[in-house]
Protein backbone atom coordinates (compact mmCIF):
# COMPACT_ATOMS: atom_id res chain seq x y z
CA UNK A 1 0.00 0.00 0.00
CA UNK A 2 3.00 2.31 1.16
CA UNK A 3 4.37 1.54 -2.52
CA UNK A 4 1.32 2.10 -4.42
CA UNK A 5 0.77 5.07 -2.48
CA UNK A 6 4.59 6.40 -3.19
CA UNK A 7 4.13 5.64 -7.31
CA UNK A 8 0.47 7.28 -7.17
CA UNK A 9 1.79 10.42 -5.89
CA UNK A 10 4.73 10.50 -8.57
CA UNK A 11 2.40 10.33 -10.89
CA UNK A 12 0.71 12.92 -10.03
CA UNK A 13 3.50 15.11 -9.11
CA UNK A 14 4.94 14.65 -12.77
CA UNK A 15 1.77 15.42 -14.43
CA UNK A 16 0.63 18.26 -12.82
CA UNK A 17 4.44 19.41 -12.90
CA UNK A 18 4.65 19.28 -16.10
CA UNK A 19 2.27 20.55 -19.10
CA UNK A 20 0.51 17.64 -19.37
CA UNK A 21 -2.67 17.72 -17.27
CA UNK A 22 -2.99 21.19 -18.41
CA UNK A 23 -2.99 20.91 -21.88
CA UNK A 24 -4.95 17.57 -21.97
CA UNK A 25 -7.59 19.43 -19.51
CA UNK A 26 -7.28 22.64 -21.43
CA UNK A 27 -7.85 20.92 -25.00
CA UNK A 28 -10.67 18.50 -23.34
CA UNK A 29 -12.92 21.59 -22.17
CA UNK A 30 -12.24 23.78 -25.21
CA UNK A 31 -13.54 21.42 -27.45
CA UNK A 32 -16.48 20.35 -25.16
CA UNK A 33 -17.35 24.31 -24.75
CA UNK A 34 -17.30 24.06 -28.21
CA UNK A 35 -19.65 20.99 -28.14
CA UNK A 36 -21.79 22.42 -25.86
CA UNK A 37 -22.46 25.84 -27.06
CA UNK A 38 -23.46 24.19 -30.77
CA UNK A 39 -25.92 22.24 -28.66
CA UNK A 40 -26.87 25.13 -26.58
CA UNK A 41 -27.56 27.38 -29.84
CA UNK A 42 -29.90 24.37 -31.35
CA UNK A 43 -31.97 24.01 -28.50
CA UNK A 44 -32.29 27.70 -28.40
CA UNK A 45 -33.56 27.44 -31.99
CA UNK A 46 -35.82 24.75 -31.13
CA UNK A 47 -37.45 26.76 -28.37
CA UNK A 48 -37.43 29.85 -30.10
CA UNK A 49 -39.76 27.17 -33.15
CA UNK A 50 -42.04 25.82 -30.34
CA UNK A 51 -43.11 29.60 -29.47
CA UNK A 52 -43.70 30.81 -32.91
CA UNK A 53 -45.59 27.58 -33.43
CA UNK A 54 -47.30 28.48 -29.98
CA UNK A 55 -48.23 31.34 -31.11
CA UNK A 56 -49.62 30.74 -34.32
CA UNK A 57 -51.41 28.14 -32.89
CA UNK A 58 -52.88 30.23 -29.82
CA UNK A 59 -51.99 27.28 -27.11
CA UNK A 60 -49.87 27.25 -24.76
CA UNK A 61 -45.78 26.43 -25.93
CA UNK A 62 -44.68 22.89 -25.27
CA UNK A 63 -42.27 22.61 -22.95
CA UNK A 64 -39.12 21.19 -24.36
CA UNK A 65 -37.39 18.74 -21.89
CA UNK A 66 -33.39 20.19 -21.42
CA UNK A 67 -32.57 16.82 -20.50
CA UNK A 68 -33.54 15.22 -23.37
CA UNK A 69 -32.71 17.39 -25.85
CA UNK A 70 -29.27 19.57 -24.31
CA UNK A 71 -27.83 16.53 -21.66
CA UNK A 72 -27.82 13.51 -23.13
CA UNK A 73 -26.23 14.60 -26.50
CA UNK A 74 -23.66 16.50 -24.49
CA UNK A 75 -23.21 13.63 -22.18
CA UNK A 76 -22.31 11.58 -25.18
CA UNK A 77 -19.94 13.97 -27.05
CA UNK A 78 -18.07 14.18 -23.87
CA UNK A 79 -17.54 10.57 -24.26
CA UNK A 80 -16.52 10.62 -27.48
CA UNK A 81 -13.93 13.49 -26.77
CA UNK A 82 -12.29 10.99 -24.23
CA UNK A 83 -12.27 8.06 -27.07
CA UNK A 84 -9.95 10.60 -29.41
CA UNK A 85 -7.90 12.17 -26.37
CA UNK A 86 -7.87 9.87 -23.68
CA UNK A 87 -5.25 7.98 -25.35
CA UNK A 88 -3.01 10.75 -25.75
CA UNK A 89 -2.78 10.81 -22.19
CA UNK A 90 -2.50 7.14 -21.54
CA UNK A 91 0.38 6.51 -24.02
CA UNK A 92 3.06 8.05 -22.41
CA UNK A 93 2.29 5.94 -19.26
CA UNK A 94 5.03 2.66 -19.74
CA UNK A 95 6.02 4.00 -22.94
CA UNK A 96 8.18 6.96 -21.18
CA UNK A 97 9.25 5.36 -18.40
CA UNK A 98 11.00 2.86 -20.75
CA UNK A 99 12.55 5.32 -22.85
CA UNK A 100 13.59 7.22 -20.03
CA UNK A 101 15.11 4.15 -18.47
CA UNK A 102 13.28 4.66 -15.20
CA UNK A 103 11.22 1.67 -15.73
CA UNK A 104 14.83 0.10 -14.56
CA UNK A 105 14.83 1.97 -11.42
CA UNK A 106 11.17 0.46 -10.86
CA UNK A 107 12.06 -2.85 -12.34
CA UNK A 108 14.50 -2.67 -9.33
CA UNK A 109 12.87 -1.61 -6.64
CA UNK A 110 11.08 -3.68 -4.15
CA UNK A 111 8.07 -3.12 -5.70
CA UNK A 112 5.31 -5.00 -7.52
CA UNK A 113 4.02 -4.76 -11.01
CA UNK A 114 0.29 -4.71 -9.28
CA UNK A 115 1.23 -1.38 -7.49
CA UNK A 116 2.89 -0.21 -10.35
CA UNK A 117 0.00 -0.79 -13.18
CA UNK A 118 -2.79 -0.02 -10.35
CA UNK A 119 -1.23 3.51 -9.45
CA UNK A 120 -0.48 4.61 -12.97
CA UNK A 121 -4.34 3.74 -13.82
CA UNK A 122 -5.40 5.57 -10.85
CA UNK A 123 -3.50 8.31 -11.62
CA UNK A 124 -4.87 8.48 -15.06
CA UNK A 125 -8.44 8.14 -13.64
CA UNK A 126 -7.75 10.90 -11.00
CA UNK A 127 -7.06 13.35 -13.68
CA UNK A 128 -10.03 12.33 -16.21
CA UNK A 129 -12.48 12.56 -13.01
CA UNK A 130 -10.94 16.52 -12.34
CA UNK A 131 -11.43 17.04 -15.90
CA UNK A 132 -14.99 15.57 -15.55
CA UNK A 133 -15.73 17.82 -12.43
CA UNK A 134 -13.96 21.18 -14.62
CA UNK A 135 -17.06 20.00 -17.43
CA UNK A 136 -19.57 20.54 -14.74
CA UNK A 137 -18.85 24.36 -14.94
CA UNK A 138 -20.88 24.07 -18.41
CA UNK A 139 -23.51 21.71 -16.78
CA UNK A 140 -23.89 23.96 -14.11
CA UNK A 141 -25.18 26.70 -16.53
CA UNK A 142 -28.37 24.92 -17.64
CA UNK A 143 -29.25 25.53 -13.98
CA UNK A 144 -29.89 29.27 -14.51
CA UNK A 145 -32.00 28.67 -17.73
CA UNK A 146 -33.80 25.73 -17.03
CA UNK A 147 -34.76 22.81 -14.44
CA UNK A 148 -32.29 20.18 -15.41
CA UNK A 149 -32.38 17.20 -13.43
CA UNK A 150 -29.56 16.05 -10.88
CA UNK A 151 -30.24 12.47 -11.09
CA UNK A 152 -29.94 12.62 -14.51
CA UNK A 153 -26.77 14.37 -14.26
CA UNK A 154 -25.02 12.57 -11.33
CA UNK A 155 -26.06 9.14 -13.07
CA UNK A 156 -24.39 11.07 -16.84
CA UNK A 157 -21.38 11.71 -14.63
CA UNK A 158 -21.26 8.05 -13.25
CA UNK A 159 -21.53 6.74 -16.33
CA UNK A 160 -18.56 8.83 -18.11
CA UNK A 161 -16.47 8.09 -15.64
CA UNK A 162 -16.48 4.57 -15.95
CA UNK A 163 -16.82 5.01 -20.03
CA UNK A 164 -13.20 6.88 -19.16
CA UNK A 165 -11.54 4.46 -17.03
CA UNK A 166 -12.39 1.85 -19.83
CA UNK A 167 -10.55 3.79 -22.23
CA UNK A 168 -7.81 4.62 -20.00
CA UNK A 169 -7.37 0.94 -19.43
CA UNK A 170 -7.11 -0.04 -22.99
CA UNK A 171 -4.56 3.02 -23.50
CA UNK A 172 -2.42 2.07 -20.46
CA UNK A 173 -2.52 -1.41 -21.85
CA UNK A 174 -0.87 -0.33 -25.58
CA UNK A 175 1.51 1.28 -23.68
CA UNK A 176 3.22 -1.26 -21.95
CA UNK A 177 4.09 -3.35 -25.13
CA UNK A 178 6.13 -0.05 -27.15
CA UNK A 179 8.89 2.64 -25.58
CA UNK A 180 7.37 4.57 -28.38
CA UNK A 181 4.21 7.01 -27.34
CA UNK A 182 3.16 7.75 -30.66
CA UNK A 183 2.58 4.10 -31.37
CA UNK A 184 0.85 3.39 -27.88
CA UNK A 185 -1.57 6.51 -28.76
CA UNK A 186 -2.40 5.54 -32.46
CA UNK A 187 -3.09 1.71 -31.47
CA UNK A 188 -4.74 2.97 -28.60
CA UNK A 189 -6.93 4.97 -30.57
CA UNK A 190 -7.15 2.66 -33.03
CA UNK A 191 -8.54 -0.10 -30.30
CA UNK A 192 -11.76 2.44 -29.10
CA UNK A 193 -12.14 3.27 -32.57
CA UNK A 194 -12.44 -0.47 -33.71
CA UNK A 195 -14.53 -0.89 -30.49
CA UNK A 196 -16.78 1.91 -31.23
CA UNK A 197 -17.73 0.86 -35.23
CA UNK A 198 -18.70 -2.87 -33.51
CA UNK A 199 -21.31 -1.25 -32.36
CA UNK A 200 -22.21 0.29 -35.16
CA UNK A 201 -21.51 -2.84 -37.68
CA UNK A 202 -24.06 -4.97 -34.80
CA UNK A 203 -26.88 -3.51 -37.25
CA UNK A 204 -25.35 -5.39 -39.84
CA UNK A 205 -23.85 -8.69 -38.57
CA UNK A 206 -26.76 -10.85 -38.20
CA UNK A 207 -28.58 -11.96 -34.68
CA UNK A 208 -25.29 -13.70 -32.47
CA UNK A 209 -22.70 -12.02 -33.58
CA UNK A 210 -24.63 -8.59 -33.55
CA UNK A 211 -25.98 -9.13 -30.25
CA UNK A 212 -22.35 -9.56 -28.92
CA UNK A 213 -20.73 -6.70 -31.04
CA UNK A 214 -23.70 -4.69 -29.24
CA UNK A 215 -22.42 -5.90 -26.03
CA UNK A 216 -18.85 -4.68 -26.45
CA UNK A 217 -19.06 -1.14 -27.40
CA UNK A 218 -18.35 0.81 -24.38
CA UNK A 219 -20.21 3.84 -25.45
CA UNK A 220 -23.09 1.85 -26.30
CA UNK A 221 -23.19 0.59 -22.57
CA UNK A 222 -23.42 4.13 -21.17
CA UNK A 223 -26.51 5.02 -23.03
CA UNK A 224 -28.43 4.27 -20.54
CA UNK A 225 -26.29 6.01 -17.64
CA UNK A 226 -27.03 9.45 -20.19
CA UNK A 227 -30.75 8.89 -19.71
CA UNK A 228 -30.37 9.01 -16.03
CA UNK A 229 -30.53 5.17 -15.60
CA UNK A 230 -27.95 3.50 -13.15
CA UNK A 231 -28.24 -0.79 -13.96
CA UNK A 232 -25.97 -3.22 -12.43
CA UNK A 233 -25.54 -4.65 -16.03
CA UNK A 234 -23.53 -1.61 -17.23
CA UNK A 235 -21.44 -1.36 -14.39
CA UNK A 236 -20.56 -4.92 -14.13
CA UNK A 237 -19.43 -4.47 -17.79
CA UNK A 238 -17.24 -1.32 -17.44
CA UNK A 239 -16.14 -2.94 -14.36
CA UNK A 240 -14.97 -5.86 -15.68
CA UNK A 241 -13.29 -4.36 -18.84
CA UNK A 242 -11.24 -1.69 -16.70
CA UNK A 243 -10.38 -5.07 -14.57
CA UNK A 244 -9.23 -6.70 -18.09
CA UNK A 245 -6.69 -3.64 -19.20
CA UNK A 246 -5.55 -3.67 -16.21
CA UNK A 247 -4.85 -7.04 -16.19
CA UNK A 248 -3.12 -7.20 -19.18
CA UNK A 249 -0.98 -4.06 -18.44
CA UNK A 250 0.17 -5.98 -15.42
CA UNK A 251 0.57 -9.30 -17.28
CA UNK A 252 2.43 -7.06 -20.26
CA UNK A 253 4.76 -5.92 -17.76
CA UNK A 254 5.11 -9.04 -15.78
CA UNK A 255 6.43 -11.25 -18.70
CA UNK A 256 9.10 -9.01 -19.65
CA UNK A 257 10.25 -9.29 -16.26
CA UNK A 258 10.83 -13.46 -17.51
CA UNK A 259 11.54 -12.60 -21.27
CA UNK A 260 14.15 -9.89 -20.63
CA UNK A 261 12.82 -7.94 -23.39
CA UNK A 262 12.10 -4.13 -22.37
CA UNK B 1 28.15 -11.74 -0.50
CA UNK B 2 28.09 -11.85 -4.48
CA UNK B 3 27.61 -15.10 -5.52
CA UNK B 4 27.86 -15.42 -9.76
CA UNK B 5 27.48 -19.23 -11.20
CA UNK B 6 27.80 -20.10 -14.84
CA UNK B 7 25.90 -17.10 -15.82
CA UNK B 8 24.32 -17.44 -19.17
CA UNK B 9 22.07 -15.44 -21.46
CA UNK B 10 21.15 -15.25 -24.85
CA UNK B 11 19.50 -12.50 -26.92
CA UNK B 12 18.17 -14.70 -29.76
CA UNK B 13 21.18 -16.76 -30.68
CA UNK B 14 23.76 -14.42 -30.07
CA UNK B 15 25.35 -15.07 -26.54
CA UNK B 16 25.81 -11.81 -24.24
CA UNK B 17 27.22 -13.43 -21.65
CA UNK B 18 28.49 -16.84 -21.49
CA UNK B 19 29.27 -19.08 -18.59
CA UNK B 20 30.38 -16.04 -16.32
CA UNK B 21 31.79 -16.90 -12.93
CA UNK B 22 32.62 -14.63 -9.89
CA UNK B 23 32.45 -14.17 -6.01
CA UNK B 24 32.75 -10.56 -4.20
CA UNK B 25 33.45 -10.85 -0.91
CA UNK B 26 31.58 -9.10 1.75
CA UNK B 27 33.09 -5.06 1.96
CA UNK B 28 34.96 -5.48 -1.46
CA UNK B 29 35.09 -3.29 -4.20
CA UNK B 30 35.01 -5.46 -7.46
CA UNK B 31 36.24 -3.60 -10.83
CA UNK B 32 34.67 -4.89 -13.64
CA UNK B 33 36.04 -3.95 -17.32
CA UNK B 34 35.61 -4.78 -20.58
CA UNK B 35 35.02 -2.96 -23.78
CA UNK B 36 32.10 -1.88 -24.79
CA UNK B 37 29.30 -4.31 -25.63
CA UNK B 38 30.98 -7.30 -23.50
CA UNK B 39 28.26 -8.19 -21.40
CA UNK B 40 29.34 -5.87 -18.49
CA UNK B 41 26.27 -4.10 -18.28
CA UNK B 42 23.94 -7.48 -18.90
CA UNK B 43 25.40 -8.96 -15.95
CA UNK B 44 24.85 -6.21 -13.46
CA UNK B 45 20.98 -6.16 -15.19
CA UNK B 46 20.79 -9.80 -13.72
CA UNK B 47 21.79 -9.22 -10.95
CA UNK B 48 19.93 -6.55 -10.13
CA UNK B 49 16.80 -8.00 -10.81
CA UNK B 50 15.72 -6.41 -13.92
CA UNK B 51 16.55 -8.82 -16.34
CA UNK B 52 16.49 -13.27 -15.94
CA UNK B 53 19.64 -15.10 -16.87
CA UNK B 54 18.86 -17.72 -19.68
CA UNK B 55 20.73 -20.03 -17.42
CA UNK B 56 23.15 -20.22 -14.76
CA UNK B 57 22.95 -18.90 -11.00
CA UNK B 58 23.22 -15.85 -9.50
CA UNK B 59 22.45 -14.93 -5.60
CA UNK B 60 23.02 -11.46 -3.60
CA UNK B 61 23.41 -11.61 0.16
CA UNK B 62 22.16 -15.67 -0.24
CA UNK B 63 19.21 -14.57 -2.31
CA UNK B 64 18.65 -15.78 -5.69
CA UNK B 65 18.05 -13.24 -7.95
CA UNK B 66 15.25 -14.56 -9.69
CA UNK B 67 13.66 -16.88 -7.35
CA UNK B 68 13.91 -13.89 -4.43
CA UNK B 69 14.45 -10.86 -6.21
CA UNK B 70 11.88 -8.96 -3.41
CA UNK B 71 14.67 -9.97 -1.12
CA UNK B 72 17.69 -8.86 -3.62
CA UNK B 73 15.98 -5.52 -4.60
CA UNK B 74 15.43 -4.32 -1.21
CA UNK B 75 19.44 -4.83 -0.83
CA UNK B 76 20.86 -3.23 -3.84
CA UNK B 77 21.36 0.01 -4.97
CA UNK B 78 21.65 0.46 -8.81
CA UNK B 79 23.08 2.89 -10.68
CA UNK B 80 22.35 1.70 -14.74
CA UNK B 81 24.37 3.07 -17.20
CA UNK B 82 21.82 6.15 -17.77
CA UNK B 83 20.71 7.25 -14.83
CA UNK B 84 16.86 6.84 -14.31
CA UNK B 85 15.32 10.47 -13.35
CA UNK B 86 12.57 12.02 -14.29
CA UNK B 87 12.68 15.68 -15.95
CA UNK B 88 10.48 16.48 -14.10
CA UNK B 89 10.83 16.49 -10.91
CA UNK B 90 12.93 18.37 -8.98
CA UNK B 91 16.05 16.57 -6.86
CA UNK B 92 14.34 16.40 -3.11
CA UNK B 93 11.43 15.48 -4.31
CA UNK B 94 12.85 12.61 -6.83
CA UNK B 95 15.26 11.19 -3.93
CA UNK B 96 11.99 11.05 -1.79
CA UNK B 97 10.13 9.09 -4.46
CA UNK B 98 13.15 6.57 -4.47
CA UNK B 99 13.50 6.57 -1.33
CA UNK B 100 9.74 5.45 -0.53
CA UNK B 101 9.83 2.63 -3.04
CA UNK B 102 13.18 1.46 -1.67
CA UNK B 103 11.22 0.93 1.79
CA UNK B 104 13.18 3.48 3.30
CA UNK B 105 11.21 4.28 6.85
CA UNK B 106 9.41 7.59 6.90
CA UNK B 107 10.79 8.65 10.24
CA UNK B 108 14.86 8.27 8.57
CA UNK B 109 13.77 9.77 5.10
CA UNK B 110 14.48 13.08 5.48
CA UNK B 111 17.60 12.02 7.12
CA UNK B 112 18.51 10.00 4.45
CA UNK B 113 18.08 12.77 1.72
CA UNK B 114 20.40 15.16 3.46
CA UNK B 115 22.55 12.49 4.17
CA UNK B 116 22.93 11.45 0.39
CA UNK B 117 22.62 15.03 -0.94
CA UNK B 118 25.34 15.73 1.22
CA UNK B 119 27.00 13.02 0.38
CA UNK B 120 27.16 13.42 -3.36
CA UNK B 121 27.37 17.33 -3.29
CA UNK B 122 23.75 18.08 -4.25
CA UNK B 123 23.35 20.68 -1.80
CA UNK B 124 23.22 24.07 -4.18
CA UNK B 125 20.87 21.86 -6.81
CA UNK B 126 18.58 20.46 -4.35
CA UNK B 127 15.16 22.37 -5.22
CA UNK B 128 16.28 22.43 -9.28
CA UNK B 129 14.16 20.66 -11.35
CA UNK B 130 16.19 17.81 -12.86
CA UNK B 131 15.82 18.99 -16.37
CA UNK B 132 17.41 21.63 -15.65
CA UNK B 133 20.30 20.41 -14.57
CA UNK B 134 23.79 19.38 -15.98
CA UNK B 135 25.04 16.11 -17.27
CA UNK B 136 27.51 16.08 -14.45
CA UNK B 137 24.47 16.95 -11.60
CA UNK B 138 22.11 14.47 -13.17
CA UNK B 139 24.93 11.41 -12.93
CA UNK B 140 25.62 12.64 -9.10
CA UNK B 141 21.57 12.30 -8.75
CA UNK B 142 21.83 8.92 -9.94
CA UNK B 143 24.39 8.08 -7.85
CA UNK B 144 22.31 9.56 -4.82
CA UNK B 145 19.35 7.48 -5.76
CA UNK B 146 21.45 4.45 -5.50
CA UNK B 147 22.65 5.64 -2.03
CA UNK B 148 19.58 6.77 -0.71
CA UNK B 149 18.61 3.62 1.11
CA UNK B 150 21.91 2.71 2.08
CA UNK B 151 22.35 -0.78 0.71
CA UNK B 152 24.49 -3.39 1.43
CA UNK B 153 25.10 -4.19 -2.13
CA UNK B 154 25.94 -1.41 -4.91
CA UNK B 155 25.68 -1.70 -8.44
CA UNK B 156 27.36 0.57 -10.69
CA UNK B 157 27.30 1.31 -14.49
CA UNK B 158 30.00 3.33 -15.06
CA UNK B 159 29.36 5.81 -12.27
CA UNK B 160 31.55 8.24 -13.38
CA UNK B 161 30.87 8.98 -17.44
CA UNK B 162 29.95 12.62 -18.34
CA UNK B 163 31.98 14.12 -15.06
CA UNK B 164 34.53 16.62 -15.13
CA UNK B 165 38.00 15.64 -13.64
CA UNK B 166 37.35 17.42 -10.54
CA UNK B 167 34.05 15.52 -9.81
CA UNK B 168 35.61 11.80 -11.01
CA UNK B 169 37.74 12.40 -8.00
CA UNK B 170 35.29 13.01 -5.74
CA UNK B 171 33.11 10.17 -7.34
CA UNK B 172 36.52 7.84 -6.73
CA UNK B 173 36.44 8.72 -3.23
CA UNK B 174 32.74 8.73 -2.48
CA UNK B 175 32.87 4.84 -4.20
CA UNK B 176 35.78 4.18 -1.93
CA UNK B 177 34.80 5.48 1.49
CA UNK B 178 32.07 3.16 0.69
CA UNK B 179 34.31 -0.66 0.95
CA UNK B 180 34.40 -2.16 4.28
CA UNK B 181 30.67 -1.34 4.94
CA UNK B 182 28.63 -2.08 1.39
CA UNK B 183 29.38 -4.74 -1.02
CA UNK B 184 30.41 -2.70 -4.81
CA UNK B 185 30.74 -3.82 -8.28
CA UNK B 186 31.31 -1.30 -10.65
CA UNK B 187 31.94 -1.36 -14.26
CA UNK B 188 34.10 0.91 -16.38
CA UNK B 189 36.12 1.03 -19.43
CA UNK B 190 38.31 3.59 -17.89
CA UNK B 191 41.02 1.29 -17.01
CA UNK B 192 43.08 3.80 -13.90
CA UNK B 193 39.88 3.57 -12.39
CA UNK B 194 39.81 0.29 -11.71
CA UNK B 195 43.13 0.51 -10.53
CA UNK B 196 42.24 3.11 -8.45
CA UNK B 197 39.04 2.31 -6.64
CA UNK B 198 38.93 -1.37 -6.79
CA UNK B 199 40.33 -4.19 -4.73
CA UNK B 200 39.62 -6.87 -7.29
CA UNK B 201 39.41 -7.17 -11.41
CA UNK B 202 37.42 -9.56 -13.39
CA UNK B 203 37.83 -8.28 -16.92
CA UNK B 204 35.33 -9.43 -19.64
CA UNK B 205 35.09 -9.43 -23.20
CA UNK B 206 33.01 -10.99 -25.69
CA UNK B 207 30.91 -12.29 -22.77
CA UNK B 208 33.20 -14.18 -21.15
CA UNK B 209 35.48 -13.82 -18.28
CA UNK B 210 39.41 -13.79 -19.18
CA UNK B 211 40.61 -12.40 -15.98
CA UNK B 212 39.98 -12.05 -12.05
CA UNK B 213 42.45 -10.69 -9.82
CA UNK B 214 43.95 -7.75 -8.08
CA UNK B 215 44.80 -4.77 -10.53
CA UNK B 216 48.74 -5.23 -9.53
CA UNK B 217 48.72 -9.42 -9.99
CA UNK B 218 47.50 -8.56 -12.91
CA UNK B 219 49.86 -6.24 -14.31
CA UNK B 220 52.47 -8.56 -13.36
CA UNK B 221 50.92 -11.73 -14.80
CA UNK B 222 50.79 -10.33 -17.94
CA UNK B 223 54.19 -9.39 -17.87
CA UNK B 224 57.17 -11.24 -19.67
CA UNK B 225 59.73 -8.29 -19.89
CA UNK B 226 61.14 -5.98 -17.80
CA UNK B 227 61.22 -2.50 -19.07
CA UNK B 228 63.25 0.32 -18.98
CA UNK B 229 63.75 3.46 -19.65
CA UNK B 230 66.56 5.01 -20.42
CA UNK B 231 67.31 8.89 -21.06
CA UNK B 232 70.61 9.54 -22.61
CA UNK B 233 72.19 12.36 -23.97
CA UNK B 234 74.15 11.62 -27.14
CA UNK B 235 74.76 10.51 -30.73
CA UNK B 236 71.55 8.08 -30.74
CA UNK B 237 72.07 5.36 -33.32
CA UNK B 238 75.31 4.71 -31.45
CA UNK B 239 73.62 4.80 -27.99
CA UNK B 240 71.11 2.44 -29.28
CA UNK B 241 73.55 0.18 -30.67
CA UNK B 242 75.62 0.51 -27.38
CA UNK B 243 72.13 -0.56 -25.34
CA UNK B 244 71.16 -3.55 -27.82
CA UNK B 245 74.92 -5.07 -26.91
CA UNK B 246 74.55 -5.41 -23.64
CA UNK B 247 73.18 -8.62 -22.27
CA UNK B 248 69.95 -9.89 -21.15
CA UNK B 249 68.41 -7.05 -23.43
CA UNK B 250 65.65 -8.28 -25.82
CA UNK B 251 65.11 -4.80 -27.75
CA UNK B 252 65.72 -0.88 -27.41
CA UNK B 253 63.43 1.41 -29.20
CA UNK B 254 63.48 5.54 -29.24
CA UNK B 255 60.66 6.94 -27.89
CA UNK B 256 61.64 10.24 -29.16
CA UNK B 257 64.23 12.55 -30.15
CA UNK B 258 65.45 15.90 -29.24
CA UNK B 259 68.99 16.70 -28.50
CA UNK B 260 68.24 14.01 -25.81
CA UNK B 261 66.58 11.09 -26.55
CA UNK B 262 64.72 8.54 -24.60
CA UNK B 263 65.01 4.52 -25.11
CA UNK B 264 62.41 2.11 -24.05
CA UNK B 265 64.61 -1.27 -23.08
CA UNK B 266 62.91 -4.59 -22.69
CA UNK B 267 65.38 -7.16 -21.22
CA UNK B 268 64.81 -10.72 -19.97
CA UNK B 269 62.65 -11.65 -17.06
CA UNK B 270 63.91 -11.50 -13.72
CA UNK B 271 67.09 -9.89 -14.56
CA UNK B 272 67.95 -6.61 -13.03
CA UNK B 273 70.37 -4.97 -16.14
CA UNK B 274 69.84 -1.63 -14.66
CA UNK B 275 73.71 -1.18 -13.36
CA UNK B 276 74.94 -2.96 -16.91
CA UNK B 277 72.90 0.14 -18.54
CA UNK B 278 74.25 2.60 -16.80
CA UNK B 279 78.09 1.53 -17.04
CA UNK B 280 77.31 0.88 -20.75
CA UNK B 281 75.80 4.35 -21.49
CA UNK B 282 78.64 5.75 -19.03
CA UNK B 283 81.96 4.29 -20.25
CA UNK B 284 81.18 6.01 -23.69
CA UNK B 285 81.81 9.48 -22.32
CA UNK B 286 77.85 10.09 -22.82
CA UNK B 287 75.57 11.55 -20.38
CA UNK B 288 73.08 9.43 -18.48
CA UNK B 289 70.05 11.48 -17.69
CA UNK B 290 67.40 9.21 -16.43
CA UNK B 291 67.28 5.71 -16.06
CA UNK B 292 63.81 3.73 -14.40
CA UNK B 293 61.99 1.14 -14.69
CA UNK B 294 58.86 0.85 -16.14
CA UNK B 295 55.67 -0.89 -15.20
CA UNK B 296 53.36 -2.69 -17.69
CA UNK B 297 50.44 -0.69 -17.39
CA UNK B 298 46.66 -1.87 -16.78
CA UNK B 299 45.95 -1.04 -20.51
CA UNK B 300 48.38 -2.95 -21.79
CA UNK B 301 47.13 -6.10 -19.92
CA UNK B 302 43.70 -5.14 -20.61
CA UNK B 303 44.56 -5.11 -24.33
CA UNK B 304 46.70 -8.05 -24.43
CA UNK B 305 43.97 -9.86 -23.06
CA UNK B 306 41.03 -8.58 -25.12
CA UNK B 307 42.80 -9.05 -28.76
CA UNK B 308 43.40 -11.93 -30.07
CA UNK B 309 46.45 -11.99 -32.25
Amino acid sequence: MKAYLALLEKELKIVFSSPIAYVFIGLFLTIAGFFFYNIMAWFDRISMQSMAYAQMYRMPPQPINVNMMALRPFFHNLTIIALFLLPGFTMRLFAEEKRQGTLELLETSPITNWQLTLAKFTAAWILWGITLALTGILVGMLFFFGNPEVGQILSGYLGMFLVGGAFIAIGMWFSTMTENQIVAFISALGANLVLLSLGWLSNFAGETLGKLFANIDPIAHFDDFAKGVIDTKHIVFYASFIFMGIFLSFMSVESARWRGSR
Amino acid sequence: MIRVENLTRYYGNFPAIENVTFDVEKGEILGFLGPNGAGKSTTMRILTCYMPATSGKATVAGFDVFEESMEVRKRIGYLPEHPPLYPDLDVETYLDFVAKIKGVPPRDRKKAIDEVIDRVGLQDVRKRTIRKLSKGFRQRVGLAQALVHDPEVLILDEPTVGLDPKQIIEVRELIKSLAGKHTVILSTHILPEVSMTCQRVVIIDKGRVVAEDTPENLSSKVKNTERILVEVEGPKDEIQQKLNSVPGVKSVSIEHANGTARFVVDSELDKDIRKDLAQAVVSQGWGLLELRPLDVSLEEVFLRLTTKE
